[in-house]
């Protein structure tokens, strides 16, 4: 089922949560809405939910306008943050009650079937009659998940899936849900406010701020190129310097990097620590070694360039660096913005 | 984007207009009824003779005795409770000891005892069928068919009243304080004074104004153990009682009139410390606890 | 076991022990004892007698109806009270207390004067055949007055700490809005209402101010078990007085057992394992 967000906009009391947001989700796609809180996403989500109404706008399913849709008929499978499992039924119990309630009648056997295949699905064959208490957070997340699945929705929201669990917890279902969404190719919208969750679960990342898109493309495209200060620091960690834009150069600390296009004036150079590497000679930008940290997958060096600045970037193992070492630190690549 | 903006929220559970309304609708007559009606008769009643009767039966000597006899009662009653709740409440709630668990439960005992029972009970104990009223009466001490038993009887019957406002408040706030300024030298009172009493204050002004409350309206007990003896031992409820059988009902709604007025007035304190803070925590018997599924607001 | 590192344990549970000990265990023990002492014959006659047995019917019946009609007007009370903003319902949540705080026996004489024949409903109901004043039904309604505000105040907290996400995944699931409140809402507020409803009972058993003035107090017919108790100390057969109040003693005891079992078993599903 696509899905198509026009224009729509949505106010809490007087706080603008989503302005003019316009967004088309293809079938069968996996999108992540990433931004940090207050962005609107889990806003954007509750609307295409049916668990808010948009104050202007239209949202539609397929060929259908689906913005007065309350949500018990909009065919939406919701996954809630807290996953808002009942507690007082057993797992079993939980992933039926979207069959029991339906207004498709359905023998029990033929209930009992779907549930005991949704638990093989989500791997928890043998939990079926535990109550929510007496179960992992993991587990009740595939719970929730199995139960939002049972009820064949159009769509699959998400809500923070992986929010309120451990690093590795959260790494195994990642992998876990993208194997689930090939198997069963339905249109999926997840809310996060983790870039790298975003990045390798989506086929399509949208970045939010204040309640507007600043930017969409697949993780390749909004990494390699974003196109704003914000979605580059928003992606991962990223070396600041004041630049200057001339004649289609841009110059920082001592640096120069071509800049085609870019008008003249005062700028931002962005570098991310894998973008940049330390040498003894020039060209580059003279700096100083301050700290070196040791960690698993290589060396991150610390160092304060002669204007002041500091920096941060990767060195591979065997680099003999140490601290009070001088020399320089060179681009390998950069992005560089105007300032406003 | 010109249209204004429609605040439409989707329908929760029960918001169907006719539901709605009907619901509303059949509540407030419920409550105009059953709570509202019996509140306005007291004053039509008590007016019913006219203003110089409502003026003669509050001033009565048989009347301003019953008032002074529920202010005495309330007066040694309230306080000596407040301290048993605050004793029952630092015991219960910032240590462990075996039999903890039964202590909470004999605790409540009163309000699950009927009033008429409580006076009874009173009777077997300082009565002179009891176990100390022939020993009492020897020694000419008077405790039945007197203020004593009076006192005795509203304190049985409002004995949990402090207790059971402050432990779910304590229980709540855990023992960290305490033992911080413990630590840092505070003796236990001081401890007590300057950590714990800030924090529970409003919930014990709480409990003291229902226990108040309670003490100044109590009927059932205190009829057993009064003796009622018109000047003497008459509280405000039981002179109401015998101004009723009198056939002098405008007389029973005059001084019904000052208890319902008294009432007032603590619902009125009562929501007054609810904007406080005061009352909001329960104990868990009544609250179940979701464990899998604590509220908390999306981003 | 934490090691308790506070100070004042035993001023204050020596305190609290010797209150609770003189104020609430001593009178109980006497009476208890005070029954006891009558041998199993003689008490079984007193608590048996046609007249007490009269006494326990009409006051479990009118305790029995008082609640189930609370239970249902009390829980619409914390739905509306909770859910649904309408002007003046601050007032309306205040008024609820109304009945915990005013004296039973003022209470008595109200709903006596409003339900009489020549009272302002009791002649409406009058005129329809319907005679309150004196009879079960007035027990009844004043039972229903005293013991109201216990349902509503166990339900409303449970109700507005109620996760919204329960009701919204429901209706996601495409629950009616009726299958929400009976498989989820229902449930979950079954053990406050268990609560509210043996603490409902409970009261109105032992109910006595406001009962007395609109009962009739008709041995046999509208006699209820605490009034009967207070007839018996007033002969002086203070055996029978002790006998037929252990009898409501051992019922109050017996009601708080059962409320804490049936709380445990409604509130398993929360148990960790």
């Amino acid at each position: 089922m696509k899905i198509r967000l026009d224009h729509v906009v949505k106010t809490f009391e007087t706080f603008r949560a989503v302005k003019d947001v316009s967004l088309e989700i293809e079938s069968g796609e996996l999108v992540a809405l990433l931004g940090p809180s207050g962005s609107g996403k889990t806003t954007i989500l509750r609307m295409v939910a049916g668990l808010e109404y948009a104050d202007q706008g239209h949202i539609h399913f397929g060929d259908q306008d689906a913005t007065d849709i309350p949500v018990r008929d909009r065919g939406v499978g919701f996954v809630f943050q807290h996953y808002a499992l009942f507690p007082h039924m057993t797992v079993a119990e939980n992933i039926a009650f979207g069959m029991k309630v339906s207004k498709v009648k359905r023998e029990k056997a033929a209930i009992d079937a779907r549930v005991a295949d949704l638990l093989r699905l989500v791997r928890l064959e043998g939990l079926g009659d535990r109550f929510p208490a007496q179960i992992s957070g993991g587990q009740r997340q595939r719970v929730a998940l199995a139960r939002a699945l049972a009820v064949d929705p159009k769509v699959l929201l998400l809500d923070e899936p992986f929010g309120a669990l451990d690093a590795n917890v959260r790494r195994d279902l990642r992998r876990w849900l993208r194997e689930i969404h090939s198997e069963l190719g339905i249109t999926t919208l997840f809310v996060t406010h983790d870039q790298e969750e975003a990045l390798d679960l989506a086929d399509r990342v949208v970045i939010l701020k204040d309640g507007q898109i600043v930017q969409q493309g697949t993780p390749e495209e909004v990494c390699r190129d974003p196109k704003s200060s914000f979605v580059m620091k928003f992606l991962g960690d990223a070396n600041v310097l004041a630049a200057e834009v001339r004649d289609g150069k841009a110059y920082a600390s001592g640096a120069a990097i071509e800049v085609s296009g870019m008008a003249d004036g005062k700028a931002e150079l962005y570098a991310r620590p894998a973008d940049l590497d330390w040498s003894l000679q020039g060209p580059g930008i003279p700096a100083s070694i301050t700290r070196v940290l040791d960690r698993a997958d290589g060396r991150r060096v610390l160092a304060t360039a002669e204007t002041g600045e500091h920096l941060e970037f990767d060195v591979e193992p065997e680099r003999l660096v140490k601290a009070g070492d001088g020399g320089f630190v060179t681009l390998r690549r950069a992005k560089v913005f105007a300032l406003a | 984007m010109s249209t204004p903006a429609t605040r439409r929220k989707p329908p929760r559970v029960g918001d169907q207009p006719l539901f709605r309304r009907l619901l509303i609708g059949i509540v407030l007559v419920l409550v105009a009824f059953l709570i509202l009606a019996p509140l306005i008769i007291i004053g039509v009643e008590a007016f019913a003779k006219g203003w110089q009767v409502y003026r003669d039966t509050i001033t009565h000597p048989d009347t301003r005795h019953a008032i002074m006899l529920t202010v005495l009662a309330a007066l040694v009653a309230v306080p000596v409770n407040t301290a048993f709740g605050i004793a029952a409440a630092w015991a219960i709630t910032k240590f462990d000891f075996r039999g903890k668990r039964f202590l909470l439960v004999v605790i409540e005992i009163p309000f699950s005892v009927s009033p008429i029972v409580a006076g009874v009970a009173y009777l077997f104990v300082y009565g002179l069928q009891g176990v100390f009223g022939p020993m009492l009466d020897e020694y000419g001490i008077k405790i039945l068919f007197a203020i004593p038993g009076i006192i005795l009887a509203s304190m049985f019957v409002t004995a949990p009243f402090v207790a059971r406002e402050l432990i779910p408040l304590m229980q709540a706030q855990g023992r960290d304080l305490e033992e911080a300024a413990t630590s840092l030298g505070a003796s236990g009172w001081r401890t007590f004074f300057s950590v714990t009493l800030p924090n529970i204050k409003w919930a014990l002004l709480y409990g003291v104004v229902l226990c108040n409350a309670r003490v100044m309206g109590e009927f059932g007990a205190v009829s057993v153990v009064s003796g009622n003896i018109r000047g003497q031992t008459n509280t405000l409820p039981l002179h109401i009682e015998l101004l009723y059988h009198d056939y002098q009902a405008a007389g029973a709604f005059a001084s019904a009139s000052i208890l319902a007025l008294i009432a007032v007035f603590t619902i009125i304190a009562k929501v007054a410390l609810e904007r406080q803070g005061a009352g909001r925590v329960h104990s868990p018997a009544t609250r179940p606890s979701l464990v899998a599924n604590t509220a908390e607001k999306t981003s | 076991m934490r090691r308790n590192v506070l100070p004042g344990l035993p001023l204050s549970l020596g305190v609290t022990l010797f209150y609770v000990g003189l104020i609430v265990v001593l009178p109980l023990a006497a009476l208890v004892f005070k029954a006891a002492s009558l041998g199993p014959e003689d008490y079984w006659r007193i608590v048996s007698s046609s007249r007490a047995l009269a006494s326990y019917r009409v006051t479990v019946l009118s305790a029995l109806g008082a609640t189930v009609f609370n239970l249902f007007f009390g829980l619409a009370l914390a739905w509306v009270l909770t859910r649904y903003r309408f002007p003046g319902w601050r007032i309306v949540d205040a008024m609820v207390d109304l009945p915990f705080a005013l004296p039973t026996a003022v209470a008595g004489i109200a709903l006596t004067a409003l339900f009489t024949t020549n009272g302002w409903f009791g002649s409406i109901l009058g005129e329809l055949g319907i005679k309150v004043a004196y009879t079960p039904l007035g027990i009844m309604i004043a039972m229903c007055f005293t013991s109201l505000p216990f349902i509503v105040r166990t339900v409303q907290p449970v109700l507005e700490d109620l996760d919204p996400a329960l009701e919204e995944a429901a209706q996601s699931l495409g629950g009616s809005d009726w299958a929400i409140f009976r498989k989820v809402i229902l449930p979950l507020l079954t053990p406050a209402l268990l609560a509210g409803v043996s603490l409902s009972f409970a009261r109105a058993l032992g109910e006595f101010g406001a009962i007395i003035f609109i009962a009739g107090n008709q041995p046999m017919s509208t006699e209820i078990t605490a009034l009967l108790i207070f007839i018996r100390l007033e002969e002086y057969d203070y055996q029978a007085a002790a006998a037929i109040a252990s009898v409501l003693l051992l019922t109050a005891f017996f009601m708080l057992a059962l409320t804490n079992w049936m709380q445990s078993r409604a509130l398993r599903y929360t148990v960790r394992g």
